[in-house]
């Protein structure tokens, strides 16, 4: 089957072999076709961006090349000559190496660092499973220095629970470099890094481009492309549907991913200034060692609090949930003292937090969307504290309709769903009921540019009818394209606080690497 | 630690089956049979069972010898009831056996030596049952250990405890006390008929079963608390930003974990007529196994209050059955073991469905 809307033919420059093609690959579960013939290859030394909108195919694309689903369509060919990607194993061994966007999926819990940056070894057999952490050490320390992570002994050491998400990403980038991959796959790397660390991604990349190494770099971010890419392909509903060699047309990119009814939504949203105060913080201290701040979160306008990872934002967002106590100082809420011990006391006043990692704190296994959406309200959906499955589903079909989510009904399984509805189910829930403050941590990780779109609108109407929303992120262009003010965070105080209107870009960035 | 490693193995495992097919409804014939073998196989054992039974023992499908059953049923019923509920929150109950033992020789101790009517050590048990769930809760919720460890520890706590009143001696009527006086009381007839008594033709302790299950799976599947219980059993951290008060419900269910032991309890000293100081050990494992056979029931993939009644009743029947056929007492608990593995193959081997239930050390 021909590619679809190919603009350029699928051979590669310079007449070289491809590392790696994929020839008309199709892919499907049960009646759900999500690959309808993609034909792509990667050639050696160079970096292939792979975009698309949630639900594309971009990461059955990607498991079909790590040997995740070796009951795909079409061919797979190293070199040249087709082989069978059947298990993980077998994709490593021809040389491809895949970072997964799930972290918590690909290192082991409960293991120590080092022990989960050799694992490969261990899974291969090559490291006999008892064995001391002291004669592991050297492989680990050589593994890490690849990366140049800097990492001491004591933090090989250290169980793997103890990294940061941002850590745990690079662990799993260097256990990747260290089988000297000849194909990289590279799923969403950024999307829990800071900016530091981006560019440290970035160099590194470039670095294995020029060792030769092919680069496949899933992505959401078009700014990531244009400074990374050497091609890039779209996928749109299993097909590729875009395929351009740099420099490219990011105007035709972003439409090959989009249907035309998303793009009419994402116009610019007009700037809007409250005045009320519904949060207020008096001497809140957020990380240990830092100053005491204030801040007043207003109605009327979404607030958008800018910072690094670790700068203190989604502390800052579980104090006001209630979830954790707050080191210091004092809260209102709409003037009067705001104390909540457990998150009930804020949902109770219509106090609501999205939090920053959907898979681990939003979403429960095996859970329908009418029972994911009702949680938080289940004295709405209920009487005298017995559930009404009528409410239920009406609940969830109101999550569905209300906020364009890709699902079969009620009934069906969230997880079933893929990220960008899953993110639409548990942002929806909470903005259907009403929100007074609507607290969104990280709310655009992992989620297309239609979604994104979507649910910067949704909170845009929210402030507009009166509530507070605040949108806690690390990306400066997502926090332009939501807020009418900015708060950017650095270590736990505030540097700078505008309208977004009267503020640049480089102010932003400059103050959100501010150290006191 | 390992069980993160095989749970990674087994997600890897069902990833690599899922197959790319096309056929009604999406499902090829042989996944819809998997799943009716799922659903129904466990009950379809249970009918194969009784009909063997049945048709080759005369004794066995009688009106007498089926009370006899369920009611053979109700004790292990009831104490599954208690450790499903810890298991919906994600926990495991260890204490419910040495709790039921509690409840053995509170009664009798109530009865027997403080010469107190039936109906004061019902009251005396069931407190004794929420003491030691209000315990765990306190162990568990507030003072955070892991809820195998805290009610393992509880457990240890209660078989010995309970010993030293009666310095290591079962209790009966008319035995000799310390100082030497013989013990003014018995049990009392009101609180034998706990056991023996009838309602029609049907024996108390199935009744109180029946109403027991109906209750635990009206509470589960129909009320606000167990959506709640069942959502701190899915995700406790996404239960707790979804505005959940996870340790009161947590507890919760350990509470209601010692109130319906302690009641499994009652049926039990009622049934062997004094205060067994060995009663009770034995049932913890077979309750855990009656709520694990009662996860894969229907295809559920969680514990449920039907399930583990079938799982009770299942291994009454096994447990009849082979006994009119001439099986000895120590014969029962490689029955009872091959029933839990049977009913384990269901949920976890054969089951496309993911099983819901990991517990939390």
């Amino acid at each position: 089957m021909p590619d679809l809307g190919a603009t350029t033919p699928a051979g590669t420059p310079g007449g070289e072999t491809p590392v790696l093609e994929l020839d008309d690959i199709t892919m499907a579960f049960g009646t759900n076709q999500v690959l309808k013939g993609v034909t792509v290859a990667l050639t050696a030394g160079r970096v292939t961006a792979l975009l698309g909108a949630n639900g594309a195919g971009k990461s059955t694309l990607i498991k079909v090349l790590s040997g995740v689903y070796p009951d795909h369509g079409g061919t797979v060919s190293i070199a040249g000559t087709p082989v069978v990607m059947e298990s993980p194993i077998a994709a490593a061994r021809h040389g491809i190496q895949t970072v997964h966007q799930r972290i918590d999926e690909n290192i082991v819990p409960g293991l120590t660092v080092a022990e989960n940056l050799v694992f490969e070894e261990i899974i291969r057999g090559e490291i006999p499973p008892v064995r001391s952490l002291r004669r592991l050490l050297p492989r680990a320390r050589a593994i890490a220095a690849t990366l140049d992570l800097g990492w001491s002994d004591s933090v090989l050491t250290k169980d793997v629970f103890e990294l940061g998400i941002a850590d745990s990403q690079l662990l799993l980038l260097a256990r990747a470099l260290s089988q000297r991959p000849k194909v990289l796959v590279l799923d969403e790397p950024t999307s829990t890094l800071s900016a530091a660390e981006v560019e440290r991604l970035f160099a590194l990349v470039r670095r294995l481009r020029s060792e030769g190494v092919a680069v496949l770099y899933v992505t959401h971010r078009l700014s990531e492309v244009r400074e990374l890419a050497d091609e890039v392909v779209v996928l749109r509903d299993g097909r590729i549907s875009n395929r351009q060699e740099a420099p490219f047309e990011m105007s035709a990119v972003v439409r090959a991913m989009l249907s035309e009814s998303v793009l009419e939504q994402s116009h610019e949203l007009a700037e809007q200034r409250g005045t009320a105060v519904a949060i207020g913080l008096r001497g809140v201290q957020l990380l240990p060692r830092c100053t005491p701040i204030d801040l007043d979160l207003r109605y009327g306008e979404v607030t958008g609090i800018v910072g690094l990872i670790g700068a203190g934002k989604s502390e800052l967002a579980r104090g006001i949930f209630g979830v954790d106590r707050l080191r210091s100082g004092d809260m209102t809420f709409e003037g009067r003292p705001y104390r909540p011990r457990h998150s009930q006391d804020a949902v109770r006043r219509g106090v609501y937090l999205v939090p920053e990692d959907r898979a681990a704190e939003a979403m429960l296994p095996g859970w329908s969307l009418a029972w994911t959406a009702t949680l938080p309200f289940l004295g709405s959906v209920s009487r005298g504290k017995v559930l009404s499955a009528a409410k239920e589903n009406r609940v969830g079909r109101d999550v569905v309709d209300g906020f364009g989510v890709l699902a079969t009904g009620p009934s069906q399984p969230v997880d079933a769903l893929s990220g960008g509805n899953q993110q639409k189910v548990v942002v929806g829930r909470w903005m259907r009921a009403e929100p007074r403050v609507l607290l969104l941590d990280e709310p655009f990780r992992g989620v297309d540019i239609g979604a994104r779109g979507d649910i910067s609108h949704q909170a845009h109407e929210l402030a507009a009818a009166g509530a507070c929303v605040v949108v806690l992120t690390s990306d400066v262009e997502e926090v332009r394209g939501v807020a009418d003010r900015i708060v950017v965070l650095a270590e736990g105080e505030v540097q700078l606080d505008n309208y977004t209107s009267e503020i640049g870009d480089d102010a932003i960035i400059t103050s959100m690497s501010e150290v006191a | 630690m390992s069980g993160n490693m095989t749970k990674l193995a087994r997600a890897r495992g069902s990833q690599v089956k899922k197959k790319a097919v096309v056929g009604t409804g999406g499902l090829t014939t042989g996944q819809r049979v998997q799943d009716s073998v799922v659903k129904y196989g466990f009950i379809a054992v249970t009918v194969v069972l009784f009909i063997y039974f049945a048709s080759t023992e005369p004794a066995f499908a009688t009106q007498v010898s089926i009370f006899q059953m369920l009611k053979g049923a109700a004790v292990t019923a009831i104490l599954g009831l208690a450790v499903m509920f810890t298991m919906v929150v994600g926990g495991l109950d260890l204490s419910i056996g040495s709790t039921a033992g509690l409840s053995v020789q509170l009664a009798a101790m109530t009865m027997v030596f403080y010469n107190l009517t039936g109906s004061t050590a019902v009251i005396v048990v069931i407190v004794g049952g929420l003491v030691v769930g209000l315990l765990n809760a306190f162990l568990i919720v507030v003072c955070k250990i892991p809820d195998l460890l805290a009610t393992l520890g509880v457990m240890f706590v209660i078989q010995g405890a309970k010993l030293i009143p009666v310095n290591g001696q079962s209790i009966s009527s008319g035995m000799t006390l310390r100082n030497g006086a013989t013990a003014p009381g018995k049990f009392t007839a009101d609180f034998l008929t706990i056991d023996r008594g009838f309602v029609g033709r049907v024996p108390v302790p199935v009744i109180i079963m029946l109403v027991l299950v109906v209750l635990a799976w009206f509470v589960l599947s129909r009320t606000t608390w167990g959506r709640v219980m069942y959502a701190i059993g899915a995700n406790p951290q996404a239960a707790r930003l979804a505005g959940v008060r996870v340790g009161l419900y947590h507890g919760l269910a350990y509470v209601i974990s010692g109130l319906l032991a302690s009641i499994g309890g009652l049926i039990l000293v009622s049934r062997i007529g004094q205060g067994d100081v060995n009663a009770g050990a034995s049932s913890l494992l077979e309750a855990v196994a009656v709520a694990l056979v009662g996860t894969s029931v229907l295809g559920m993939g969680k514990p449920n209050a039907w399930g583990t009644l079938l799982g009770a009743l299942l291994v009454s029947i096994v447990l009849t059955g082979l006994t009119m056929k001439g099986a000895q007492y120590y014969h029962q608990d490689t029955a009872k073991g091959l029933v839990l593995l049977v009913a384990l193959l269901f949920s976890f081997t054969i089951s496309r469905r993911k099983v819901r239930y990991t517990p939390a050390t």
